[in-house]
């Protein structure tokens, strides 16, 4: 296996507080990795480092080899590095199928109206492409932000939350979609729902207070002792 | 038909009609029209980065003026031909646009509008300052002799009634072509969204910088027409009201829509032209100027009709309005 995404010693700070402190990660091309921790652990600032939204204060991030600690969220995106916002972020006001076709246009080649649409279909809201974003329920919300990011062709798909606010069935079709969408695509999620973690990663990396905790196969993680600590509580005895 | 060819038929049915009033207008409304349709392409200029990329700029008097002063200085002092006067003020729009658009892009919202009016105050003072060549407020009236192309005298209403069409047919058009381009759409994209734009992976700093440019360029053109056409170059015309007019204009015929700035660059001049009589004999004393019609008619805009005349039609009846 080779590594998609490398960073090493990467650093944050928002005044006094270190949100990201020295994270040396790695992610293998074709793995589902899920980021776990309590909340202020520095998932979403990792996260945000990694896509470009912030530039890190030290440090450095490779991607397939090369180094793009400099580069701009734009031109990671162009690189194939796909970010779904912990809260949705679409364009209310336009249509369905404008949302995707933005994605697909700037993904470029030709056929934008079928790209579109196959991407639409991935997650079944091709049937609604004629109704404004902003009044599909919030759980197609948060498919259509997915199907904006398929859009794009990514080959590493960052997914912040992704579950958050979603019912029970929608989060098992949700789960059956990584799964199809991972075959193409390198996955990385941000999740707190665990049966979702347990079900879909391969490696769980684990972050508290900016820092790296433990990482390793779910067995692995939900037997550590000091993970347990840190975020799953207690073990259930009997 | 499709919703494109709906469109263009109807943009091309709108310069024709105009084409025909040229006959069958009375002098003063023919005047009148011409004069319309050069501040339309400052009000389509200004719609393009007001009403697609959602930049709310307080400033483009400077941009209209870059126009005015690039061609009416040239031709005055210089002794340049319409056409290169013409394009000497286009160069100006665009240097400008080009310039105050990478400072003052850094900024969104609330500062980028008071960073645009400052650069606009700084341009008006600047044409009051270099007196000596500009004549501030008393302004340069332009000769009728240096005012022609080949054999015809833009002085004459006829000429200049059609030079404007064509110049207002062209903008029009192109306009119509950019807000269906890719780069139409990103910048849509960038006034309902900017940072997930940013994260479909569009370089939005550069869209936005393209767009300015562009708008900045239109507006130049408005104003090296107006300056060619009408013959008079003067401070007035660069001052503030000149940045909030086609606002107020864009704003009533529909921000976002391509021939919206016609209709509300038209309905405001009759507005103002029409009411001053009756106001004066309704309220005697009171001294109303057109400011006062123009201040009153964008405080009811906002509060009843946000879309102006063409965002309401498009979000009634015709969807695929442009």
């Amino acid at each position: 296996m080779t590594v998609l995404l490398s960073t090493r010693g990467l650093k944050k700070s928002f005044g006094g507080l270190r949100a990201v402190d020295g994270v040396d990660f790695a992610l293998e091309t074709g793995e589902i990795r899920a980021i776990i921790g309590p909340n202020g652990a520095g998932k979403t600032t990792f996260v945000s480092l990694v896509c470009g939204r912030i530039l890190p204060d030290a440090g450095t991030i490779v991607f397939d080899g090369g180094d793009i600690t400099a580069l701009p969220a734009h031109a990671r995106v162009r690189l194939g590095i796909a970010y779904t916002f912990q809260i949705t972020s679409i364009y209310p006001r336009l249509g369905v199928f404008d949302n995707v076709a933005l994605a697909a246009q700037r993904a470029g080649g030709g056929g934008l109206r079928e790209r579109a649409m196959a991407a639409l279909e991935r997650v079944h809201l091709e049937r609604r492409h004629a109704e404004p974003a902003g009044t599909l329920p919030y759980g197609h919300q948060r498919l259509l932000e997915l199907a904006m990011a398929l859009a794009l062709k990514p080959r590493l798909l960052i997914l912040d939350e992704p579950t958050q606010g979603l019912s029970d069935a929608e989060i098992a079709d949700f789960i059956t979609l990584v799964r199809v969408l991972s075959r193409d695509a390198t996955i990385l999620l941000i999740e707190h729902n665990m049966p979702v973690v347990m079900e879909l990663a391969g490696r769980i990396t684990v972050m508290e207070s900016g820092k790296v905790l433990a990482e390793g196969t779910p067995a692995e993680i939900s037997a550590d002792p000091a993970v347990q600590r840190a975020y799953l509580g207690a073990p259930a005895d009997g | 038909m499709t919703d494109a060819g709906k469109a263009w038929m109807l943009h091309v049915a709108l310069i024709a009609a105009l084409f025909a009033l040229h006959f069958v207008l009375p002098a003063y409304h023919h005047g009148v029209l011409a004069r319309v349709m050069v501040l339309a392409v400052f009000a389509m200029g200004y719609n393009l980065l007001f009403g697609y990329a959602g930049l709310l700029s307080l400033g483009h008097a400077m941009f209209f003026g870059a126009g005015l002063y690039g061609a009416g200085l040239a031709a005055y002092h210089l002794g340049w031909s319409v056409s290169a006067a013409f394009s000497a003020g286009i160069l100006a729009g665009i240097s400008l646009s080009l310039a105050v658009g990478v400072l003052a892009l850094r900024t969104t919202g609330v500062a980028f509008m008071i960073v645009t009016m400052m650069f606009a105050q700084a341009f008006y003072l600047a044409t009051l300052h270099f007196n000596a060549w500009t004549r501030g407020d008393e302004g340069l009236v332009l000769q009728t002799a240096s005012r022609t192309l080949g054999s015809l005298s833009l002085a004459d209403p006829a000429t200049r009634y059609l030079a404007a069409l064509a110049l207002f047919s062209l903008v029009l058009l192109l306009t119509l072509a950019v807000v269906r381009s890719r780069l139409g759409r990103v910048l849509v994209a960038i006034r309902e969204n900017e940072p997930r734009t940013i994260m479909l992976g569009y370089d939005t700093f550069a869209a936005k910088l393209a767009a300015t440019v562009l708008s900045g360029a239109i507006c130049a053109a408005a104003g090296a027409a107006y300056a060619l056409l009408f013959g008079y170059v003067g401070s007035t015309l660069v001052s503030v009201q000149y940045s909030i007019l086609p606002l107020l204009w864009v704003l009533m015929g529909g921000a976002a829509t391509t021939i919206g700035p016609l209709i509300g660059t038209l309905l405001m001049y009759y507005l103002v032209d029409l009411s001053g009589g009756p106001l004066d004999r309704l309220l005697p004393g009171w001294h109303l100027t057109y400011l006062g019609v123009v201040g009153v008619a964008l405080v009811l805009l906002i509060l009843f009709f946000p879309k102006g005349i063409l965002g309401t039609v498009r979000g009634r009846w015709l969807r695929w309005l442009p």
